[in-house]
């Protein structure tokens, strides 16, 4: 189970999250969209702890996290938490000193104690399925963006987390860079990967999410299957949403 | 052999001798101290509790604002006035040690800062603790950045080193001034040991080029920071 329970978040005095419940089914994608500032980068971001929260729940398999104001969870917790989930950046955030394996093995190694050589053939194995074995030994600044996030998401693999997250995984990528990426991304949710994902790129949300979870002004407005929520949505702000990202020209 | 070629040739054996022994040993020792003295502050600087924050810029102020000269004259004259007695040798070290701790330590804590909050946020989603998020993460491309700067401090204090002649240690161009004081030769010896601080600074930078060469390798730089 998978889930988070009246999340509250606020940066000084300005709320970002007011109240969120979500479950991620397993298994399944759950992609979260609303305009920017309605916190839905924030709320990825809560799950693995980059942002703490300062009230609600967040339920991760076996763990339990309750949030308090002004009280830090436990270092431990955290790092369980961590290591549980793997996140896949906007602007990718690749190791730039290491090559692209490196950045593959680098959390099996310095975090997992694998030993080398089986973390060395489990990042290629990975790079193989993101279609980029060949470039195991290369420097990530002379790959293309659109590659640069699919070793990325190989990155986030490489210790079988239970879910994967992403923020915008496609906003910092040309159309046709952005595709590849969507390519794999689509490939990972066949296998029954269990994503939660931010993201504005309706071809990403309609192609791989099972659920869509519309977020305004810090709180879930309405949720659904893609479908669904993008044909007849029920809400007049996800209605009005909606009709801004087909007139970008989105689809 | 003209008297000045003849003269700088007998005395290159004894200048040769005075570097090996007290100026390049007082270089790399107190260069060594200096940068761990170095990555203590700035990381008490950048991370620190308050007070350690406050009490590490207070160092870096006072060593930095204050000549060299008159810190090693404090060290090796003054203490002794409380009762300190401090050999000129280890008094050189303590006192260039103190001076490259602190001049580096900016160079490393702006170096640290530099490293873009997204590399941070990367190692921690990777599970990462803090100390393995700034050893394998942050510190090796900081030192790429800091390594220029260094580099420059490195050969500056080469260079200074020639101050210890003031606190009696017998280097470089303490050699030079006593053979000087025997032949009544200034220009000669003087020029002769510029000369040797020239070549071994010129062989530093070159070192200098091929380290951030190798520390370059990965590329990107400045697509990194576009």
């Amino acid at each position: 189970m998978i889930a988070l329970q009246a999340i509250e978040k606020r940066f000084g005095d300005t709320p970002i999250l007011r109240g969120v419940d979500l479950t991620v089914p397993e298994g399944r994608v759950t992609a979260l969209i609303g305009p920017s500032g309605s916190g839905k980068s924030t709320l990825l971001r809560c799950v693995n702890l980059l942002e703490i929260p300062q009230a609600g729940t967040l339920v991760l398999g076996a763990l339990r996290l309750d949030f308090r104001p002004g009280a830090a969870p436990a270092r431990r917790d955290v790092l369980a938490v961590r290591r549980q989930t793997g996140m896949v950046f906007q602007n990718f955030q690749l190791f730039p000193h290491r090559t692209v394996i490196e950045n593959v093995t680098e959390g099996l190694i310095t975090v997992g104690q694998w030993p080398k050589e089986a973390a060395r053939t489990r990042a290629l194995e990975l790079l193989e399925r993101v279609g980029l074995a060949q470039k195991a030994e290369a420097w990530p600044a002379s790959l293309s963006g659109g590659q640069q996030q699919r070793v990325a998401i190989a990155r986030a693999l490489a210790p079988s987390p239970r879910l994967l997250l992403c923020d915008e995984p496609t906003s910092a990528l040309d159309p046709e860079l952005a595709a590849e990426v969507v390519d794999v991304l689509a490939g990972l949710a066949r296998e029954g990967m269990t994503m939660l994902m931010a993201t504005h790129d309706l071809r990403l949300a309609r192609r791989v999410a099972d659920t869509v979870v519309f977020l305004d002004g810090g709180t879930v407005v309405e949720q659904g299957p893609p479908a669904e929520l993008f044909a007849r949505p029920a809400d007049p702000r996800t209605r009005r949403f909606v009709q801004t990202l087909l007139g970008e020209g989105g689809a | 052999m003209p008297h000045w070629l003849d003269l700088m040739l007998q005395s290159l054996g004894p200048l040769l001798e005075a570097c090996l022994r007290f100026t390049i040993p007082l270089t790399l020792i107190a260069f060594a101290l200096g940068l761990s003295l170095a990555l203590v502050i700035a990381l008490a600087r950048l991370f620190g509790p308050r007070p350690l924050a406050a009490l590490a810029w207070t160092y870096v102020w006072i060593f930095r604002v204050t000549p060299l000269l008159v810190q090693l004259f404090v060290i090796f004259y003054g203490l002794p006035s409380v009762g300190i007695l401090i050999d000129a040798f280890p008094a050189a070290v303590i006192g260039f040690t103190l001076n490259i701790g602190a001049y580096a330590s900016e160079i490393m804590r702006a170096a640290i800062a530099s490293i873009p909050k997204g590399q941070w946020e990367a190692a921690y989603a990777t599970g990462m603790t803090p100390a393995q998020a700034m050893r394998r993460t942050i510190l090796p491309q900081a030192a790429r950045v800091a390594v220029p700067s260094l580099s420059n401090t490195f050969i500056a204090l080469v260079k200074d080193t020639s101050l210890a002649a003031a606190i009696t240690v017998p280097e470089m161009f303490q050699a030079a001034q006593r053979i000087v004081a025997v032949t009544y030769e200034p220009l000669i010896l003087y020029v002769e040991a510029a000369l040797i601080y020239l070549v071994l600074c010129s062989a530093l930078s070159w070192l200098q080029s091929g380290l951030e060469r190798r520390l370059g390798r990965y590329g990107g730089y400045l697509e990194a920071r576009a």
